[in-house]
C-alpha cells in the first residue's frame, strides 16, 4: 500500500534522505529504528507533505497513487495519519473544536457528509473513554497546558477518530513513563487492523516491547541500512546503533 | 416652544426655498455635491427637524470650516476632497437592483458564507425587495415588547421630531459638537442613525439590533447614534455593518454617544465589515468614527466591544469616561486587516471617579500589506483614587509584509492607581499550520481557526447570535493571507 523508492528529500538546501527505500504492505506494522540525526522525522513530514520538506529524487507511491503530488491536507483526508513527535498547541481553540473541524474537513474532502456537533461529541467520547482522555481535556486550548502523557493520548485519540489507513508514529513514546507508554501502546495495539498500515518511529527498543512490529528497518544517515523481523529490536539493543551511521552515502 | 411648531414652521421655511434651490435634486432626493450651509439647512428641512437642530447643525458647520483634518494616525490615505461628495443621496452602492443576479457575485459569495438568509441578502445588496418580508412582522412583535417595557428604539431622524427633549438634552453631551473635524463634520451632516433610550430601572427586554432597523429605513455614511440608558437600566445594542459598499474611497463619519447614568450598564457590540477595497488596495470605506461613552452615573457601566475587519481605512477610538464612582469601562477589540488594509485603532479610558476600573483586550491581526495599530490612552486624573486599569495588546502577523504597531498612553495623576499593561506580538507558527493542515484542514481552515483562537477573549463578550457570524468574517477577511 506504500512504496517509497530510492528517496532523496531536503530540508532547505541540505540533503537528509539519500535513497531510502521501504515497502509497507496493507496492515502491516513496521518500525523504523534509528539514532537522533538520523532521518526518521524527516521521513515522516515527508510522507505527511510538510512545506520546507523537499523530494529532489525518487517516487512514493500510496494506495496505487502518486503521493508526492497530493497536498498535505488531501494525504490527511485519503487517510494518512502522522502523530507527532511534538503536538502543536493552539491557544483558544478547545480541543473539541479541533477535532470538530479537523474530522469534517476531512469528510468534506471526501465528499462524505459532515457530523453536528452531538454526533461528534458522542463518538470523542466514546473513543476518548478507551484512552482514558477524560472529558475535562476535550474542554482545554489544544494541547495547551498538556503534560506529555496527555498530548501522546491525544494523538491516538485523533488517530482513531480519524481512522487512517496509513498512521506513521513519530516517537511516540518519548517523554512517557512507562505507565503512560503502556496505555499508549494498548491504544495504538487496539487501532491494529487488517485494513491499517503502521509505521512506528522510534530510536529505543522499549516501545516495541508493546507494539510488536511485524518488520524493522534500520534508518542511518538517511538510508536504510539494516532490516528484519521483530528480534533486530533486542539485537540492535545489544549492539547498539554502533558504525550503522558511517554507511557511505 | 412645542417641537411641532417648530418643525412646521422650519420646513414652510425651507421648504419655499429649496423649492427653487434643487428643484430636480428634490425629485432625485438627493442634494448638489459639494458641502455647504446650504446642503446643511437642505438636509435639516429633509428630515423635518426642529429649529434647535438646525442651528446645531449650522454651529457645526461653522466650526468645522476653521478645523483641519488631523494627521496623528499611522495612516495613509489620499486626501479626501469634502467637496466632491455627495451629502443627502442614496449612495450608490444602496442604488437598487432589479434582481440578484446582477448584484457582483463576490459580494453575493459573501454573503452566503456569513449564512445571511435570502431576503436579508436582498436587502443588503440594495436589491429592490417586495412588500412584505419575514422581518417586517419580526419588526412589529419588536416594537410592542419594546412598547411595553418604556424602551425607546427608533431612526434618529423620528427621535429628533417625537423626543425632542431627550435628545437635545444629550446629544452631544458626551461627543462634544468641537470635538474633533470628524465628529464636527458628522455633526453638521448626519444623515440619520439610531436613538435608544432605556427608562430608569427597565432591563431591555431583548438584544437591540441596528439589522431591524435598517431593513425599515436605510442608513447613509454619516449616522448618529444616542443611547440613554437611565438609572439602574440595562441595554445591549449591537451594530452591524456586514453591508460591503463598493464606492471608491467613500468616507463613512459616524459618531456614538453613550450615556450611563446611575447603576446602568450598557453593553455596544459592533461588526464592521465594510468594503475593504479590493487585493490591490483600489476603492474601500475611508471608516473615521468616533464612538464614547459616558458612566455619568455612580457604579454604572459601559463595555465596548468591536469586530473590525473591514473598511480600508479605520480611525475609530471607542474611549469611555468614567465619571461616576465605581463605574467600569472595558473595551474588547478585534481588528483584522489584510491585503491594503490600515487600521488605527484603540480606546481612550479617563478615570475621573473614584475606584474605577476600565479593562482593554485588543486583539489586532494583520495580513498581506496591511498595517495595524493599537492606539490607546488610560489616563488618571487626580481625584481618582484606587483607579484601575488592566491592558492586554496582543498583535498576530500573518505573512512578513504586514505591520504591527502598539502606541499605549498612560497618564496617571493619583498615586493610587493601579495600572498594568501586557503586550505581545506573534505570528501564525509554521508548525500550528502544519499541525492542521496534516489533520485536514486547508490552509484558509487554519488560518481562521488559529485566528479566532487568538481572538476568543473578545469574540466571547459577543452575544451568541454575532459571535457565530463574527467567527466565519474572521475567517473570510482572512482569505488569500496564506498558502
Ligand atoms: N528544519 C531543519 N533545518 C535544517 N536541518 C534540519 C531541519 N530539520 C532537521 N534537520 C536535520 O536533518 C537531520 C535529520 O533530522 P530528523 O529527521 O529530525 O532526524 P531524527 O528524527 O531521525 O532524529 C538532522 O541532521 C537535523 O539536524
Ligand atoms: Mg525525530
Amino acid at each position: 500500500m506504500l512504496e517509497i523508492k530510492n528517496l532523496h528529500a531536503n530540508v532547505g538546501d541540505k540533503e537528509i534522505l539519500k535513497g531510502l527505500t521501504l515497502t509497507i504492505e496493507t496492515g502491516k506494522v513496521h518500525a523504523i529504528m534509528g539514532p537522533n540525526g538520523s532521518g526518521k522525522s524527516t521521513l515522516s513530514y515527508v510522507l505527511a507533505g510538510r512545506e520546507g520538506y523537499t523530494v529532489t529524487a525518487g517516487s512514493i507511491t500510496y494506495n496505487g497513487e502518486d503521493l508526492l503530488a497530493l497536498k498535505t491536507e488531501e494525504r490527511a483526508a485519503k487517510r494518512i495519519f502522522l502523530a507527532m513527535q511534538y503536538p502543536v498547541e493552539i491557544p483558544g481553540v478547545t480541543t473539541m473544536n479541533f477535532l470538530k473541524t479537523a474530522l469534517n474537513a476531512q469528510r468534506r474532502a471526501r465528499g462524505e457528509s459532515e457530523y453536528d456537533a452531538i454526533s461528534i461529541l458522542k463518538l470523542v467520547r466514546a473513543k476518548a473513554r478507551v484512552l482514558q482522555v477524560n472529558e475535562e481535556m476535550l474542554k482545554r486550548a489544544l494541547n495547551v497546558g498538556f503534560s506529555g502523557g496527555e498530548k501522546k493520548r491525544l494523538e491516538i485519540l485523533q488517530m482513531s477518530l480519524f481512522e487512517p489507513k496509513l498512521a506513521v508514529l513519530d516517537e511516540t513514546d518519548s517523554g512517557l513513563d512507562i505507565d503512560a507508554l503502556k496505555l499508549v501502546a494498548e491504544g495504538v495495539n487496539a487501532l491494529r487492523s487488517p485494513e491499517r498500515s503502521m509505521l512506528v518511529i522510534t530510536h529505543y527498543q522499549r516501545l516495541l516491547d508493546y507494539i510488536v512490529p511485524d518488520r524493522i528497518h534500520v534508518l542511518a544517515n538517511g538510508r536504510m541500512v539494516a532490516e528484519g523481523g521483530k528480534e533486530l529490536a533486542h539485537e540492535l539493543e545489544a549492539t547498539g546503533y554502533g558504525d550503522l551511521g558511517k554507511v557511505p552515502a | 416652544m412645542s417641537a411641532d411648531t417648530d418643525t412646521k414652521d422650519q420646513v414652510a421655511a425651507l421648504g419655499e426655498k429649496y423649492k427653487y434651490g434643487f428643484v430636480t435634486d428634490i425629485e432625485m432626493d438627493k442634494a448638489p455635491k459639494g458641502l455647504n450651509a446650504d446642503i446643511v439647512r437642505f438636509i435639516s428641512a429633509k428630515k423635518d427637524e426642529p429649529e434647535w437642530m438646525l442651528e446645531w447643525r449650522l454651529a457645526a458647520f461653522r466650526r468645522w470650516g476653521e478645523m483641519t483634518e488631523p494627521n496623528w494616525a499611522r495612516l495613509r490615505y489620499n486626501k479626501i476632497d469634502y467637496q466632491d461628495a455627495y451629502y443627502y443621496a442614496a449612495p450608490k452602492s444602496t442604488e437598487k437592483y432589479k434582481d440578484l443576479d446582477e448584484v457582483d457575485p463576490k459580494l453575493l459569495e459573501t454573503y452566503k458564507k456569513l449564512g445571511i438568509p435570502l431576503s436579508e441578502q436582498k436587502m443588503l445588496a440594495g436589491v429592490a425587495v417586495d412588500a412584505v418580508f419575514d422581518s417586517v412582522s419580526v419588526a412589529t412583535t419588536f416594537k410592542g415588547k419594546l412598547n411595553e417595557a418604556g424602551v425607546i428604539f427608533c431612526p434618529m431622524s423620528e427621535a429628533i421630531r417625537d423626543y425632542s427633549d431627550l435628545v437635545r438634552k444629550y446629544l452631544g453631551t458626551v461627543v462634544p459638537v468641537t470635538d474633533n473635524f470628524f465628529a464636527t463634520l458628522n455633526s453638521a451632516v448626519f444623515s440619520d442613525g439610531t436613538f435608544v433610550y432605556v427608562p430608569k430601572g427597565v432591563r431591555c427586554p431583548m438584544e437591540l439590533s441596528t439589522y431591524f432597523r435598517i431593513n425599515a429605513s436605510q442608513t447613509g455614511q454619516f449616522e448618529r447614534t444616542l443611547i440613554v440608558a437611565d438609572e439602574g437600566s440595562y441595554v445591549s445594542y449591537l451594530e452591524g455593518c456586514t453591508a460591503p459598499m463598493r464606492d471608491e474611497n467613500q468616507l463613512h463619519a459616524a459618531v456614538v454617544e453613550l450615556v450611563a447614568l446611575e447603576g446602568a450598564e450598557i453593553k455596544y457590540s459592533t461588526v464592521q465589515n465594510w468594503y475593504p477595497g479590493d487585493e490591490n488596495g483600489k476603492g474601500g470605506i475611508y471608516n473615521f468614527v468616533t464612538k464614547r461613552g459616558d458612566c455619568r452615573g455612580a457604579r454604572s457601566k459601559i463595555s465596548w466591544t468591536q469586530v473590525e475587519t473591514g473598511s480600508a481605512i479605520t480611525w475609530k477610538y471607542p474611549s469611555c469616561i468614567l465619571r461616576g464612582d465605581d463605574s467600569v469601562g472595558e473595551f474588547y477589540s478585534i481588528a483584522i486587516t489584510n491585503n491594503y488594509q490600515q487600521a488605527d485603532t484603540g480606546t481612550k479610558m479617563i478615570h475621573l471617579g473614584k475606584n474605577t476600573r476600565s479593562r482593554i483586550i485588543s486583539k489586532g491581526i494583520s495580513a498581506g500589506k496591511a498595517q495595524n495599530t493599537y492606539r490607546g490612552l488610560v489616563s488618571v486624573h487626580a481625584k481618582a483614587a484606587n483607579a484601575r486599569n488592566y491592558t492586554q495588546c496582543d498583535s498576530l502577523l500573518i505573512g512578513s509584509q504586514c505591520g504591527a504597531h502598539t502606541v499605549p498612553y498612560i497618564e496617571s495623576r493619583n498615586p493610587t492607581a493601579r495600572l498594568e499593561h501586557e503586550a505581545t506580538t506573534s505570528k501564525i507558527a509554521e508548525d500550528q499550520l502544519f499541525y492542521c493542515l496534516q489533520r485536514g484542514l486547508t490552509a484558509e481552515e487554519a488560518v481562521a481557526l488559529i485566528v479566532n483562537g487568538f481572538c476568543k477573549e473578545v469574540l466571547q463578550q459577543l452575544p451568541m447570535e454575532f459571535a457565530v457570524e463574527a467567527q466565519k468574517l474572521v475567517g473570510i477577511s482572512l482569505e488569500g493571507s496564506v498558502g
